[in-house]
Formats: C-alpha cells, structure tokens, sequence
C-alpha cells in the first residue's frame, strides 16, 4: 500500500487534488518559511479505500438517492431529510471501523508524528478553498484531540462532515456532483495560542485596506461565532490603523482535558486588546507575505503562542513551528471572489445549520420570552375582532392582513423556530458521539417525557371519550344531538369538562381548512366537531398509550439518563445535563410552536371561512377548493374565477399509479390498513379507528385523529417534524417525506406503511389483480 | 412521479436503452421460465415484439399460456446498481404474428436488430407480439409505479 499519510515536505502541486487546497497552502508556506503547525495530510486515497473497503461508499448512496438529490428528476429532499440521511450517514462512520490494514498504517504514522501530543484535526476537502467556492466552516474540525485511537476516530468524524447537511446543502446549491466527493484530512499539532484570529490581506469591500481580528485563546470561538473579536482596520498602502472596535472581551475558549471549553477571560486581560499596535503590525505583514506567495488576496487564520517578539524575528525564522514562540499560521485560503458579503449571505444560512450551544440558549430565551408569548396575543387580539359585520370589501382586506399576519409568522418561524430545532440535533449528535448506538435516533427516547401540548389535548379527549362509552345516555344524547342539531339534554358535569377542554384547546373545528362544522351555534355547548370525535372514539378502546401517560417508560429513561451522563466527566457533566435540557426544550416546542401557529391560521380561516360563505350564498360552486387569496379576490371581484387543479394522472391511454413509494423511516413498526387522505377538516372528521393517516405535513391541530390511526404517511420529511414525533409518543409505524403522498394515495387505498425502511407499499380498493402479481415480498 | 409524460419518457428511454430483456413463460406443471430475449418495443409502449425458434420450451410455454412477464433493467453490474439502476417489469400478453401482420412488424423488430435477419426470417422462427397489460417501473431501489394500460 502506499504511504497512508503526506508530511508537508512531500506534497508538491502534483498532489493537490488528493490533498485538497487547505493542506496545499500549509505546504506552500512551509516551503516559503512561514511558521506553520507540524501537520500531515490524510490524503483523499485514505478516504476512498476506507468507504470502498466497508461498504460505506454505496450505502451513503442508498441514503442520498432515496429521493432525487439534485431536483432534476422530482423534488428535492427537504433539509430536514437531509439533516436525517446526514445524522445516520455520521452514525454509519461512528460505527466503522477502519480496515486493520489501513488503520495499522495510518497508526504508525501518526504514533511517529505525534506521540502523546495533542493535535488538531480539519478537513481539506479538495475544491474546499477555492478562489470561487468557500467551504470555510462547513465542515468539521476537532481541536485537542490525543492518543492515536482517538486521532483515528475523529478523523473518521472529519469525513463525516462531507455528508453533514450544511455541506450536502451547499454543494447541492453550487451544482456539485455528491457523488464524486471525497476528503483529505489535515492533522496538525494543536498549537496552544494565547491569542488567536482571523485576517483578510484584503478587506472584501474596500480594496485599500485590510482587516484582522483577534480573540484571546484559541481561535475556534472567533471562527464559530462564540466570542466576539476586536478588529482592526488597515490602511494597506501605509500599514497605519485606520480603526479599531474593541469587543466585551469576557471570555476565551482554551483546551480542555479533551476538546476545548469557554472559560471567562482573568480582567486583567480584559482591559487590554489582545494585541499590541506592533502585534497588528506583524500580523498585517504576514498576510501581506501571504497574499504575494499565493497571488491572491488571503483569508488567514493564525494563532500566537507566547510571548511578544518583534517583527523580524517572527518573520522568516522557522517552518513547522516547533515549540517556540510567536505567530503560527494555522490556514491560509483565497478570498472568494464572490466578493465577501455576498458569499458570506451564501453561507451564512448553511452555517446556521450548526448552531452552538450558546447560540441554542440565547434563542431559547427569545422564544420562551418574547416569541411564544408574541404568537399567544396575536391569535388572541385577532380573535376578539369579529368579522361577520364587516362589509365584503372590508373582509376581502382582512383576509389579506390576516394572511400577511400568519406569513409574518410562519417567517418567524422557520427563522427562529426551525433553528432552535437543532437543540435537539446537536444533543443527539452528542449522544451518537459517545454512545454509538445501534439506532442512531435512540437519544430521542430521552427527549419523549417531555409532556406536550397536543397530547395533553389527546389525553383529556381520551378520558371524555371513556367516559360517553361507560355511559350509554349520554353518548345517545350526543347522537341525538348531532342528528337533530339541537342541544340535547347532556349531564351538566359532562358540559363542564366540554367548556373546560374548549376553553383550553379551542372546539376542533377550525382546525385546518375551512368544513361545514367551522361555524359553532352560539347556544351549543358541546360543537359537533367534538362529539364527531368522541363518538368515534367511544367505539373503540384505547389502542395506543401514549408513552407519557406510560409509566413503564420512566425506569428505562432514567437508566438511558444516567447511562449518558456517565460518559461525562465533572464540568462536562454538567454541561451535557444542560444539553440535554436544551435539547427537550427543543423537542417540546417543535409541537407547541406548531400548536401556537395554528390558533394564528385558525384565525386566518375564521376570515376566510366567512368570505366561502358568503360567496357561497352569491351562488358560487365548489368554494371550498378555492385558495385564501382566491376568496379575497372573488370577494372583490364579481366575475372572479380561480384557476383550478387537473387531477387526473392520466396519458396518452396510460393510467400511473403509485405502487410502492419511498420516504424516510420516521416511526418503527409496520401497519397495514386503508387510507384516509385528510386535506380538509372534513377528512379529519370522517377519520375512522384503524385508518392511515395521509397528510401533507400534519398540522398540531390534526393530532386529534392520532390516537385512531393505525400509522402515519406525510408529504413532509425528516425525524423531527410534527408527525414523526407524534407518531414516535403514540408508537405508531410512520413514513415521512413521501413525494406527493396526497395526490398519489387516495382515500380508501390499502396500505403498509413499513417504518422501518421508509416505504408504503399501494393497492387501490378492491384492486386483487395488483396484490396478485407480486411485485414485492411484502405481499 | 406527480408528472405522468415524465414517467412514460423514463420507460421509453430505459426501454431504449436495452436490447435485452427477461422473458418469463410458465412450464406445463406451472414452474416459472426464464429467458434472455432481444427485444423492441414500440413507440407508444404498448407492444413489445421477440422472435424465438419453435422448437424451444419457449415457444411451447407460450403456446399453452400466453400471459408472459419481462424484465427489463440497466444494470451495470457494479455495487451502486442498487441505487441507480431501473428496472421495469412488463405483464402482457404474447401471441405470435404471421402474414401480412408478420411482414409489417418484422421489418420494425430487425431495425433494432439487423444482425438477427437470418435468424429472425427462417421459417423456423416465430415473431411473437406481447400485447402490454402494465409496467411496473422501479428506481431508486425501492420507488415503484404502475403504468396500466387504458
């Protein structure tokens, strides 16, 4: 075999492609004099022999081809499912070994290299660093690592990170084939610097100057956002200082036992700029240096260790840092020509898919404090303004502002919400980490005891449905009722608990779309839509125990709980406690952000509802179908009419049926039973026990219908959508990200939903000859 | 998927794109056949046409049970076939051609393959027409689609 590692003495431009642009460029100043890290290169060969040898190549295919990845050949994968194939493409590396072969080889050149030193690991993707492609922070890098398995492990996280999603996202966007990726790692002695930072030879917008920033400690808080930097505008014709903002400067990250930590900075540090004006000056001169050795103008990250030493005596003296002190250059890579803002707009998005913890609380206390609580008042002022007096001009308005309301929000929250999501991402990765579970979504047991919004609904509509099925009066009052449409006589304790679950989880009715039960007598205290529900669920018993109200659950989280902190030692313990809570915080909102959103569109529907109504009344046909803005429109417009949707799959004498369809394995189990596609309240109303509940995405107001479902199918992807984790609490089979889903079932269709692999298998009704031939096993 | 014309010019170019497919006939005691065939199909992908010699089991299978499969795929023969190959399996019915039907059709079937003249137009060879009931399109390992014919 050949050499598994390249020292930097012997990689030359022949091997740029292998070693990719980060390692060339540590080469290329090393030749030149400039004081760099001892580091090797892992070059891409590595890479590809390990996912050939294990099998790994072709079953990260399987899970990136599950749905067409670029878009050409259908829709895309949703970022969420995306986020999914990249978690369990992490787990598949954390749980490969490398061949012996290759991790003898690549252990003996480390063990040579570094010993028992501590080193950084990063990625050196070829195309990373380019002058037109900046993958700067996409992927990953590990600081202060030790001990050749470690080493070898994180190396293997490193590759990884090629499949993370930001960089699966980016690459995607910039039109890169996937499949041809490949990553060169980078290991380098961690150099322990004092003071660290970024510099550009060039500043992105204004050609004159150039601009460095700096932390104290090591440089990852300044590169992940952590810890502010000061920063220095230079003037680069003359070298002077043209401006200087200094930050809070309270605190610096350090290495740790393993890792690094945020520690708060001594203030006697604090009051001083991490560097002196001579410092700037020499930090300035080498990348100046660099931009002449690369042509290009450079964005430099370099790290100082030591004390101050004056310019000539840093410059030009040693190559591969050694032990001494003064001013290492950790990377050196071309300023995208993009021009900075904009590539950095481009970025900026990818990279808050990888939010740091700090970050994750700071918004956590924002949605508590401000969001919820803003989406709370809102649904409630729209409320207390009743819209059956306005004039249908004024409506048609209100509409609009009512849509514009809830789009406002649905902004919100996928910028705030979605976010915060990964609070539960990063304590599973963490999890994954240090556990290497079998089932990479195991850590979400940790996170179901979390007790939500819509099952406390489901729990209370469980006990009032007990309660009409002990009590044959009551429950033929209730038929009576919705039968003749007139109140019935109905025990008065019952309407109490009616009122009560009323006043605190609205009537069910308008849930999502407008339907015929939208408009509640006044005088009727029970709505129909709720006894509908009841009654159907009186029939039956209670199929599915949601785990909360299950107590058996506790012991083995707690067991799970512990099992996880064990793994974490005095500091970091307590940290990975907070994680955790972070995280079921970030769980138990992922439904009440939901919840808190539909009382906002309830109120949309309230306005739109009364606008079908009334267009209903001028005689117009099939309204229902009509779009919210349609309704407006026609409300305005007389002659009005909205372009309506083909159905018919039809073509040239053809008929296309789905037979089998993939998405993602969302919920274990598998289910068999007919389809109710549930795109209307009405669907939701005529959902029976043991159907399959199809939706576009499932909407916390249709979780109602849960606790009757056999399992569930959505259009919408991903393990941590609304559906998946309601499915997950009630154990139900659940598919999510199938393209089209409610188009291509229709209502009626057997189906098998297999939660384990991600797939629904299709019959039409009645349809004996497509069960006879046998396409699949599962027949 | 939700774009019927793009699931029809994936079948046609897959069929294209192959010369053979499997061909599976039922023996007298119901044990299934199988075959590699040279195939056409037509523009409209309703008829596929084969030629096979009289004497084989074939075309005695076809003569007692004219309900055939086929199987159509674009392997490659390497690890990533599983996520990137398609496969399309036929279910129709075979009839073999003769006469004017028969001197109309064969011209279409030696278009595609010009080396089997002499063997397609021995006397001793038989043109079989498959009447295509359904397709069974799959891709991406696991996603299927039915193609009926109207």
């Amino acid at each position: 075999m050949m050499d598994s590692v390249l020292p930097l003495s012997q990689v030359d431009a022949s091997h740029r492609p292998e070693v990719g642009g980060k390692c060339f460029a540590l080469a290329e100043m090393s030749r030149a004099g400039i004081p760099v890290p001892a580091t090797v290169c892992v070059p891409t060969r590595v890479y590809q022999s390990y996912v050939s040898a294990t099998g790994l190549r072709e079953r990260i295919m399987l899970e990136l081809n599950r749905k067409p990845f670029d878009g050409k050949l259908g829709p895309n994968m949703r970022w969420e499912e995306l986020w999914d194939a990249s978690l369990r493409i992490r787990n598949m590396f954390l749980r490969t070994p490398m061949p012996d072969e290759l991790a003898e080889g690549l252990s003996r050149a480390i063990e040579a290299r570094f010993a028992d030193r501590a080193v950084a690991i990063r990625s050196s993707a070829p195309g990373e660093d380019s002058e037109t492609v900046s993958f700067a922070g996409l992927h990953e890098s590990f600081i202060n690592v030790m001990g050749t398995d470690s080493i070898l492990e994180h190396v293997r996280l490193v590759w990884a990170s090629l499949w993370s999603d930001a960089a699966l996202l980016y690459r995607r966007d910039l039109g890169l084939d996937v499949a041809d990726s490949a990553m060169a790692v980078v290991v380098q002695e961690l150099v322990p610097g004092d003071r660290s930072g970024v510099a550009f030879s060039r500043h992105p917008n204004d050609a004159s100057q150039a601009v460095i920033e700096s932390v104290y400690g090591l440089n990852q808080g300044l590169v992940d956002g952590t810890v502010e930097p000061d920063r220095w505008i230079i003037d680069r014709a003359t070298g002077q200082v043209v401006s200087h903002d200094a930050a809070p400067r309270d605190e610096r990250l350090s290495p740790g036992a393993e890792g690094v930590q945020l520690e708060p900075l001594p203030t006697a540090l604090s009051r001083r700029p991490p560097l002196t004006s001579e410092e700037v000056k020499t930090v300035f001169d080498y990348v100046q240096r660099l931009e002449e050795l690369f042509g290009a103008p450079q964005d430099v990250e370099w790290t100082w260790r030591g004390e101050t030493l004056s310019t000539s005596s840093a410059l030009g003296k040693t190559s591969e840092a050694g032990r001494s002190s003064g001013l290492v250059v950790l990377q050196s890579r071309p300023i995208t020509t993009l021009g900075h803002e904009e590539a950095d707009d481009g970025r900026r998005w990818y990279l808050s898919l990888r939010r740091s913890f700090e970050n994750l609380q700071a918004l956590r206390d924002k949605i508590e404090g401000q969001l919820i609580p803003g989406m709370i008042e809102e649904a409630r002022a729209l409320a207390e303004q009743p819209v059956d007096h306005l004039s249908d001009e004024d409506l048609a308005a209100e509409i609009d502002r009512r849509q514009a309301l809830y789009d406002q929000w649905v902004d919100v929250y996928w910028d705030e919400f979605i976010p915060f999501a990964h609070g539960i991402r990063l304590f599973g990765q963490v999890y994954n980490d240090v556990l290497h579970p079998d089932d990479p979504y195991a850590f979400m047991d940790l996170l179901t005891d979390t007790e939500m919004a819509s099952l406390a609904r489901n729990r209370a509509l469980e006990q009032m449905a007990a309660t009409i099925r002990n009590n044959p009066r009551l429950a033929k009052g209730l038929r009576e009722q919705l039968a003749d449409g007139e109140d019935a006589e109905i025990d008065e304790a019952f309407l109490g608990r009616v009122d009560d679950f009323v006043n605190r989880f609205g009537d069910l009715s308008c849930a999502i779309t407008e339907g015929p039960h939208c408009h509640v007598r006044p005088s009727q205290r029970v709505p129909d839509a709720l006894i509908e529900i009841l009654l159907q669920m009186s029939r039956h018993p209670p199929s599915h125990k949601d785990r909360f109200s299950n107590n058996d659950g506790g012991r083995s989280q707690v067991a799970m709980r512990d099992e996880y902190l064990r793994q974490f030692e005095g500091d970091e313990r307590a940290r990975a406690a907070e994680l955790l809570d972070l995280a079921r915080t970030s769980y138990q909102l992922r439904d009440d952000d939901n919840i808190h959103l539909g009382r906002i569109e309830a109120q949309v529907l309230v306005a739109v509802s009364e606008g079908r109504q009334r267009l209903e009344s001028r005689g117009m046909e099939r309204v229902e179908a009509f779009r919210n803005a349609d309704v407006a429109e026609a409300l305005r417009d007389l002659n009005f009419v909205p372009e309506a949707v083909p159905e018919e799959d039809e073509t040239d004498g053809f008929v296309i049926r789905a037979r089998q369809l993939v998405g993602q394995p969302a919920g274990p189990g598998v289910a068999h039973g007919p389809a109710r596609v549930v795109v209307s309240q009405g669907d939701l109303l005529a959902f029976e026990h043991g159907e399959i509940l199809v939706c576009d995405a499932v909407d916390p107001n249709m979780t109602f219908v849960v606790p009757l479902a056999a399992g569930v199918v959505e259009r919408r992807g991903g393990m941590l959508i609304h559906g998946a984790i309601i499915a997950r609490e009630y154990g139900l089979p659940c598919v999510t990200g199938v393209p089209d889903a409610t188009s291509l079932i229709r209502t009626g269709d057997i189906l098998t939903v297999d939660g384990h692999l991600g797939i629904v298998t299709l019959k039409k009704r009645g349809d004996a000859a497509a069960g006879a031939s046998g396409l699949s096993s599962m027949d | 998927m939700r774009d019927p014309a793009a699931i029809k010019s994936t079948l046609q170019e897959l069929l294209a794109s192959q010369r053979l497919a499997v061909l599976a006939t039922r023996e007298e005691d119901g044990h299934p056949y199988a075959n590699l065939m040279a195939f056409t199909v037509s523009e409209d992908l309703k008829t596929l046409l084969f030629v096979t010699g009289r004497a084989t089991r074939k075309y005695e299978n076809l003569c007692a049970e004219p309900r055939v499969a086929l199987l159509i795929d674009n392997r490659s023969h390497a690890a990533s076939d599983v996520h990137e190959a398609a496969a399309a399996t036929v279910l129709g019915d075979a009839e073999e051609v003769r006469g004017e039907e028969r001197d109309r059709l064969l011209p279409i079937y030696l278009a595609r393959h010009p080396h089997l003249e002499d063997f397609a137009s021995s006397p001793s060879c038989a043109l079989f027409r498959v009447r295509v009931r359904s397709y069974y399109l799959v891709r991406r390992f696991q996603q299927v689609t039915e193609l009926h014919v109207r």
